[in-house]
């Protein structure tokens, strides 16, 4: 394999990702700030203004506006990225699906956050969450390193002639975006190889009338909607292809799903996110005690990796998903997707963790792997809760 | 200045906007566009905000738009076109185009700029994007069938603000957009009517022909919102102009100037009668609506003499210059 590394840096997450998007160069950056997403259009901002990249920088006045102009950008012929967050996602989300619908290929960091009320700065993956089923793919990273390479991939996902959709890659808000760890960033010519030039097939400043953004009654609507749900699925493929390419050229695979120590393992935890790094340490304990635990990590979100979930979960007896984020009236995301899709014979339980920022503590992913040698007991139980609140499981 | 015959010639030679579409007989709007598009020589890209515009001209799989056009949602045209517009400047550094200069044009109705598009159109007009912004203004929602707006003027009737045993119309007096646009201190700003075609088209020349952001308010008829005869379109544009309810000016780098003085300017009575939205004013109560709307319509016109008065040694030095 072709080691074609710069070299490491110490970066956080969100320095990693602007480097990313210097390194891509894309034509149309329109951006405003919002915690804990700002440090990824800081430091870009700061690499235009020392010449480092010639990106045209739009600084809107709202993250709605910002999704606006990236779909205008994007569809009038250029590469077009922006950056957001929870409050900040949720203002986009109409014009997300408006994207999705537009097959406008923007590929967007997102500093995974908490939703208000109460308004708290913190990750978890509730804005992800809302921008769901907004037809956009949607990729999560463990940690820098991974937020760096998802967005060198980023692009060629979005912009594959059987995919053009945007394209999500999230961070966790703090534990990724403002931890600074040992990132190895490719060479600038490389990133640019990879990611290649910017087509798509009828850009409004290529010179031939295009009309985009039509009417569409019940007599055309549903035809167009389930193209575009079927290039999202094809989004799935087209990613796996993507993770070989990069893998092959730059020795890093990252796969729709990391399975962590699943070989044998009877008890498994399935998540999203930075918590990963604490449960592998966990699993890593926990076997050194004889104990067959694993963890399945899931980078791609949407579309849903349903088969390759099923083949990691193998002969697991028993499975706690993992959701930093919550469905209230109904079991949260994350598990509801896998118990929706999973025929398998192991059986699901369903954890909330980690919301607003509370922190996650290798004790809290012991007591869930505890808990799955208890016989179930059904509900949702939420990890990690204080005082009184820890009664309050159901 | 386009001559009539330039601007039909041009039309034949490279149809911007097709008819077939479904705008209604007596609507301002399909005017408006054609006149804009033909007005403007380069190459275009359109932008619509939702709209009766959007809605009647591109009918999956119709479109009446014979240049690039592009329809995100209502509240963001302006910031849609602030990315086409970003687009462009970013492909031109690059090299990526070739060929003569593209104007941006957006389109949108008074509901997606007075309202729910004001922001957008705020923070595109402070960043300064080479863009014409038109609005279409027919003072009201008229495509989600006649909700007062920011534009709706006083007194007039609409589906959200009826004529009732108490309702008297729309209760409060209509938003003075153009003012505020102007107050982005954009390079030029005007107010234009279907009526007088050709002082829309020479506006249309002096917007696109700026450096920076443009914005054209064009008074746009409305048969089932205004409730006049399709066949009076036309005539009401003009009685909108002729009453001064409508007074046709342009600012130019924060300088104001009419560009219309109504000879013999019509009543006020004559325009509000020609409309269903104000019947209920004939009644012997309403002496004092009336008089209200005519108070607010003679205290703008007095304003823009005003400001006309003192610009004109400014437009006058200018035009010496360029002499």
């Amino acid at each position: 394999m072709a080691k074609t590394m710069l070299g490491v840096e110490v970066l956080t997450g969100g320095e990693a990702t602007a480097h990313a998007m210097r390194q891509i160069r894309p034509d149309v950056v329109p951006i405003y700030p919002i915690t804990p997403q700002t440090p990824i259009i800081q430091t870009f901002s700061r690499f235009v203004a020392d010449g480092k990249v010639d990106t045209v920088l739009l600084q809107v006045e709202s993250e709605h506006s910002a999704m606006s102009a990236a779909v205008g950008a994007a569809l009038a012929g250029a590469r077009t990225m922006t950056a957001t967050a929870s409050q900040g996602l949720a203002l986009m989300v109409e014009i997300i699906y408006i994207a999705s619908g537009l097959r406008a290929p923007i590929v967007m960091a997102v500093g995974n956050r908490a939703l208000s009320a109460p308004i708290n700065i913190h990750g978890d993956h509730s804005d992800g969450m809302l921008a769901r089923d907004s037809g956009a793919v949607q990729i999560y990273a463990e940690n820098a390193q991974e937020a760096y390479d998802l967005m060198v991939m980023a692009p060629r996902i979005a912009e594959h002639p059987a995919v053009l959709l945007p394209v999500l890659v999230g961070q966790d808000g703090f534990s990724v975006t403002h931890s600074a760890e040992n990132v190895a960033l490719l060479r600038d010519e490389e990133v640019q190889d990879f990611v290649g030039p910017y087509e798509i097939p009828y850009p409004l400043l290529g010179g031939r009338p295009s009309s985009q953004g039509l009417f569409a009654m019940p007599d055309a609507y549903y035809e167009i909607k389930v193209r575009q749900i079927l290039a999202l699925e094809a989004a799935e493929q087209v990613f796996a292809d993507t993770a070989r390419a990069y893998a092959l050229r730059f020795g890093r695979h990252l796969g729709a799903i990391e399975p962590y120590r699943m070989d044998d393992a009877e008890r498994a935890i399935v998540l999203i996110g930075s918590t990963a790094g604490t449960a592998k340490d966990v699993v890593d304990e926990l076997r050194e005690r004889g104990e067959k635990v694993g963890l399945v990590v899931l980078r791609l979100f949407r579309p849903f990796p349903h088969q390759a979930l099923a083949d990691a979960l193998g002969g697991v007896a028993r499975v706690a998903v993992l959701d930093r984020a919550t469905a209230p009236g109904t079991f949260p995301p994350l598990f509801a997707d896998i118990r929706a899709g999973y025929q398998g014979s192991a059986e699901l339980r369903s954890y909330v963790y980690g919301l607003g920022g509370r922190d996650t503590a290798p004790q809290d992913i012991e007591k869930v792997y505890a808990e799955l040698r208890q016989p179930a007991k059904g509900g949702i139980r939420y990890l990690g809760l204080t005082g009184e609140d820890q009664h309050g499981e159901s | 200045m386009a001559s009539l015959k330039q601007l039909a010639l041009r039309e034949e030679e490279r149809p911007r906007f097709s008819g077939g579409h479904s705008l209604c007989a007596g609507c301002g709007i399909p005017t408006i566009v054609r006149t804009v598009l033909d007005s403007i020589p380069g190459p275009v890209v359109a932008v619509s905000a939702t709209g009766c515009l959007e809605v009647a001209t591109t009918r999956f799989p119709f479109t009446a738009w014979g240049v690039p056009w592009l329809h995100v949602a209502f509240e963001n045209a302006a910031a849609v076109a602030s990315g086409v517009e970003a687009a462009y400047r970013s492909m031109a550094n690059r090299g990526r185009l070739s060929g003569e200069r593209v104007t941006i044009v957006v389109f949108a109705g008074d509901g997606g700029t007075y309202d729910i598009g004001l922001q957008a159109l705020s923070g595109a007009l402070e960043r300064g994007h080479r863009f014409l912004y038109v609005c279409y203004d027919n003072e009201a929602y008229m495509n989600t069938g006649i909700q007062r707006s920011g534009a709706t003027p006083f007194a007039a009737s609409t589906t959200t603000s009826p004529v009732g045993s108490v309702g008297r119309g729309k209760a409060e007096t209509r938003k003075d957009l153009t003012a505020i646009v102007v107050a982005h201190h954009i390079p030029y700003a005007a107010q234009a009517s279907t009526s007088h075609w050709q002082d829309l088209s020479v506006k249309v020349e002096r917007a696109v022909a700026q450096e920076g952001p443009s914005f054209l308010n064009v008074l746009s008829t409305c048969p089932p919102g205004w409730g006049h005869d399709a066949r009076d379109g036309a005539r009401l544009a003009r009685l909108a102009v002729e009453s001064r309810y409508w007074p046709l000016f342009e600012v130019v780098e924060g300088h104001y100037r009419l560009t219309h003085y109504p000879a013999h300017p019509t009543a006020l009575v004559e325009w509000l009668e020609m409309q269903k939205r104000f019947a209920h004013l004939r009644g012997v109560q309403s002496v004092d609506l009336e008089s209200m709307i005519e108070h607010e319509i003679m205290s703008q016109w007095q304003d823009l003499e005003r400001r006309t008065v003192e610009s004109k040694s400014w437009f006058e030095e200018r035009d010496s210059e360029s002499a």
